[in-house]
């Protein structure tokens, strides 16, 4: 059997903490800065940083469109914060020119929980994961303002959502690649495997 | 952990704490943090990739040429700034001076810069930055004034150079100080790390720290002198995490293409074929200075320890 080739879009943003998460789950992890190692990987990840940085880039290096083949393809996704963002259907206060890819069905807020004083860190429920809360951190996260029928809400944290999983995919406002804890990472990675009838590691 | 402000566990949100200031540092790497003057610039900034932007009266070459003392920006200046962009907006406050710290936190700015580029308001003592839950970046010239700023509570690090001058030699120097620092803590037995926390003026934790885990526990991002997409792409493949741009991209001729072309030679900083691409037809860069040539007394990089 295959082993799973897992990318981190590295364009900017927290990559080595995905990288190094990645490895921590027994799986091959490579950063993703160009249309050819984008082929070469089965699934992605779309890390925290800044959204308007990362379109900008996107866009400028022509990366844009192969990520949009890929995704139609079925490629399973991990996204974090701001990778959130780029996954989603619709971005409220966004700038005009910033890429929702429009593959999770959520609309976001961007900064939804406020300047970066507010940022915050809280031990939240998630489904798929059992009993054991989870340390999510939040750093000047996107809001989940709404969730459509086809993503699947995993985690809430007061009256919004703050994980959602669709299919092969994961979408989070929190950085689980900020703590030590494996369990979405590991959760991601059975998915994707599943979703591609290859091994996880 | 030196000291927490806080501590907590549970279903409560904790604000503050040392995860999310050093968090969104984290969030920053691979990018360019811009200095600004004026809401139009921080938009032009922010519309090039830059992922934060630094809100200032003056860019450090103008300070350096109109003398005097130079100090927090205008908070007027500072809200219209913060006002007009998405991405996080920072500002400098005094070394030692937490009052004008205290104003910009409750301004709302995302993070404060300890900077040596204003005149310092205390010779002696740094901002105690753990009572803070805004997040600091101070400057540093090797690694044991890094680890003293990280003691003193800084969730990140910027190597100073010396700002306003377009030369890199200095970021350069500063650099190659602090990743040859870690690299000998690295290498050392255990034994040999009180001694070193003695020579360095670094707090023990921190030192052996270091030996753990190879790396500063903080990102690191270089500043003070990058002038071009080149000089960008150097300063990541000599170890930093990401660029500070002061006078570099507003000074030159050209500043949106500029900015656009150090954000692209910082996160293609290992391949030339890409720097050479965002390169081509930039015009003229920022005037440099030579710092060699230049009076001890004009030099910032040596204000604050």
């Amino acid at each position: 059997m295959t082993i799973l080739r897992v990318g981190v879009l590295a364009l900017q943003g927290d990559v080595q903490e995905h990288l190094l998460a990645v490895r921590g789950c027994g799986a091959e992890a490579s950063t993703v800065r160009t249309g050819d190692e984008l082929e070469s990987v089965d699934a992605l990840i779309l890390p925290g940083g800044e959204s308007t940085t990362m379109s900008r880039l996107l866009k400028v290096f022509d990366l844009e469109m192969p990520l949009r083949e890929r995704l139609a393809d079925g490629m399973p996704t991990l996204s974090t914060c701001a990778g959130l963002i780029l996954m989603s259907r619709e971005v409220l206060d966004g700038r005009p020119d910033q890429i929702a890819l429009g593959i999770l069905d959520v609309s976001v807020r961007r900064n939804g929980y406020g300047r970066q004083v507010e940022s915050f860190e809280a031990d939240i429920p998630i489904a798929p994961l059992g009993v054991a809360p989870f340390r999510a951190v939040f750093i000047r996260a996107p809001l989940i303002e709404e969730a459509g029928p086809d993503a699947d809400v995993i985690a809430s944290f007061g009256d919004n959502p703050v994980a959602v999983a669709q299919g092969a995919h994961i979408g989070l406002c929190f950085h689980p690649e900020m703590t030590d804890d494996l369990r979405l990472h590991q959760l991601f990675l059975e998915r994707a495997a599943a979703s591609l009838e290859v091994s996880a590691a | 952990m030196t000291s927490d402000k806080t501590s907590s566990n549970g279903h409560e949100p904790h604000t503050g704490g040392v995860r999310v200031k050093r968090g969104l540092a984290e969030m920053l790497k691979g990018g360019v943090i811009m200095d600004v003057v004026t809401p139009e610039q921080a938009k032009i900034a922010e519309d090039a990739g830059a992922v934060a932007v630094m809100a200032l009266e003056r860019v450090p070459s103008d300070i350096r040429r109109d003398g005097g003392v130079a100090r927090m920006s205008d908070v007027g200046l500072i809200k219209e700034i913060i006002a007009a962009v998405t991405i996080p907006v920072m500002a400098k406050a005094r070394i030692g001076h937490f009052v004008e710290a205290q104003v910009l936190q409750s301004l709302g700015v995302d993070y404060i810069d300890e900077s040596e580029v204003l005149t310092p308001a205390d010779e002696e003592y740094h901002i105690d930055k753990w009572q803070f839950d805004v997040p600091f970046v101070c400057g540093a010239r090797d690694l044991g004034e890094a680890l003293r700023r990280i003691g003193e509570g800084a969730a990140m690090i910027r190597t100073k150079g010396e700002a306003g001058t377009g030369n890199v030699v200095e970021a350069v120097r500063h650099m190659r100080a602090v990743q040859g620092g870690i690299r000998r803590i690295a290498s050392m037995r255990p034994e040999e790390l009180m001694a070193e926390a003695k020579h360095l003026g670094a707090p023990f934790d921190l030192v052996q720290e270091i030996h753990r885990t190879g790396k500063l526990p903080v990102v690191n991002f270089s500043a003070g002198g990058i002038a071009t997409p080149a000089d960008a792409a150097l300063m990541m493949q000599l170890g930093c995490e990401g660029n500070f741009v002061g006078s570099g991209i507003f000074k030159s001729t050209d500043p949106e293409a500029y900015a656009k072309a150090i954000v692209a030679a910082t996160t293609y900083f290992d391949k030339p074929e890409v720097i050479a691409e965002v390169s081509a037809g930039l015009g003229k860069a920022m005037p440099g200075l030579d710092v060699a040539s230049m009076p001890a007394g004009e030099l910032l990089a040596t204000r604050g320890w």
